[in-house]
């Protein structure tokens, strides 16, 4: 099957710009929160939040990013595949995290996983006040009791999908699409 | 039989496996830098430490890596073990692999001891020193160590000086050094020299100390007289370090010093050479911690399945 356009560049664009709104209405002063990007794609809409932020409301958030492969539950879990060793990106937290919102910024929500391992990451840092999470998809699937606060689009799949996330920053162009992988 | 993927000679990582090591080295330096040095990667993994040869440096630093990185780590000690009742390696990792351990790392006075480890275990077997084998994670905290303290490896200028005959430092460290694209000359007496090595491993070899000029890193290696026995390789100490003793008036300024240690001063390297803040002897012995984090994350995690019973998870959404 070929890839389905679920939400185009325009629609990620206003889709993104609503989440910003959100989180102003309910943070009355945005420069104490931090948006923290979870990598890959996490760190460029941390990024656009930020600047749309700073944008309607005046006040600029401080900025972050949070690498998760060192905090992931299946290092060395099973055996047999060779050559698919996770890159272990980069963590920047260099505001002052026991006096920050931290908002978490992620392209997709799936089982709940990646950002289990991301406040684990974050907690090794400091004591946030506040965590919150900001996603662009949610896709359902949910393995942890994790919930978004900020979500662009609900998307529930099927167990034989996947959603893919392109931002301009890294794939050239704003788009979400529709596999199957089966 | 190992089912996970060793480190057991240089030549099981290619280039790509190298840069990808190397990087997640420089991400444990930034780990190391924060308030909580430790991260729970390996936790509920068992690594097994066997040195079964004297070392200070490399058993500190790798179990130093198991333990910032959240593995339970055992490490076994050539003095005291049950190999001094005439156990044999193939029996103690037998015993040893009752407790399931997921890596081995292994130091042994014999050549290819790691390579009988990994046919008696299914965990990663790491070699931290076989003999006058192979020390490949030495390659990569060197090349760690060039790459952050000089420039890119690539194009450079590498001469190891001395005894390369008894040396695993510089047969991986010549292998990786040439893997990454750097020229490098072998500078020793020819009975230090083993036969072919030039042809075999593409460098340029040299009786003369005098050829170390144009080197950007002057690799110098320890005189092994534990495994020299009475061979004859040199006429004496003094006359060795006569001809080939690396010391201020040998070198140039700009080129930089590295030295695996333990260094015998004023044999293959003059004191002054070893105390000069310019020489990278510190910072090579600095860099093992996080070198070696990144080889156990790397072994373990080379091995791991995606999560099973999980449909279209991959390995960023995971």
């Amino acid at each position: 099957m070929a890839a389905k356009v679920l939400i185009d560049a325009e629609q990620c664009r206003r889709t993104i710009a609503r989440i910003a709104h959100e989180i102003v209405e309910h943070h009355p002063d945005p420069s104490a929160i931090a948006l923290v990007g979870l990598h890959t794609r996490g760190v460029p809409l941390a990024d656009r939040l930020r600047a749309l932020i700073t944008e309607f409301s005046g006040a600029t958030p401080a900025i972050g990013s949070v690498d998760i492969a060192l905090y992931r539950d299946d290092v060395g879990v099973g055996g047999g595949r060779r050559g698919v060793v996770p890159v272990v990106g980069e963590t920047v937290l260099d505001f002052d995290i026991g006096k920050h919102t931290v908002i978490l910024v992620d392209d997709v929500l799936f089982t709940g996983r990646t950002i289990r391992a991301a406040i684990d990451a974050v907690f090794d840092y400091g004591r946030p006040p506040l965590v919150e999470l900001a996603v662009l998809v949610d896709r359902g699937h949910r393995e942890l009791p994790i919930r978004p606060d900020y979500v662009g689009r609900n998307l529930p799949t099927g167990p034989g999908e996947r959603i893919t996330v392109h931002l301009a920053e890294i794939d050239g162009s704003d788009e979400v699409l529709l596999e199957a992988t089966a | 039989m190992s089912a996970r993927s060793s480190l057991i000679r240089i030549g099981d990582l290619d280039v790509d496996g190298i840069g990808r090591i190397l990087g997640t080295a420089e991400r444990f330096g930034e780990v190391m830098e924060r308030d909580i040095k430790k991260v729970p990667t390996l936790r509920g993994r068992t690594v097994i430490n066997l040195f079964l040869e004297p070392s200070t440096r490399t058993s500190t630093s790798f179990e130093l890596a198991a333990k910032r990185l959240s593995a339970d780590v055992v490490s076994i000690k050539g003095a005291g073990t049950s190999m001094d009742k005439g156990e044999t390696l193939k029996d103690t990792i037998r015993t040893l692999e009752a407790y399931d351990p997921d890596v081995f790392v292994v130091r042994h006075p014999q050549v290819g001891a790691c390579d009988v480890v990994a046919r008696h275990t299914s965990a990663a077997v790491v070699n931290a020193g076989d003999g006058t084998g192979e020390h490949p994670t030495q390659a990569l905290l060197d090349l760690y160590t060039v790459q952050r303290e000089i420039a890119p490896i690539e194009g450079l200028h590498v001469a190891f000086v001395g005894d390369v005959l008894h040396s695993r430092v510089a047969r991986s460290g010549i292998s990786a050094f040439r893997m990454m694209g750097a020229k490098v000359t072998v500078v020793a007496p020819p009975t230090l020299v083993p036969r072919y090595l030039g042809e075999a491993l593409g460098t340029e070899v040299s009786a003369d100390i005098r050829d170390i000029a144009d080197a950007d890193v002057v690799y110098v290696l320890r005189m092994q007289l534990e495994r020299m026995g009475t061979g004859g390789f040199v006429p004496s100490l003094e006359e060795y370090a006569r001809m080939y003793q690396v010391n201020h008036s040998r070198l140039r300024s700009g080129q930089r010093v590295m030295h695996a240690g333990p260094v015998n001063r004023g044999v293959e390297i003059s004191g002054k050479v070893v105390d000069d803040p310019s020489t990278l002897i510190e910072a090579q012995a600095g860099n093992g911690l996080v070198v070696r984090m990144a080889v156990l994350y790397d072994v373990l995690s080379e091995s791991q399945t995606a999560a099973p019973g999980v449909p279209g998870v991959t390995l960023e959404a995971a």
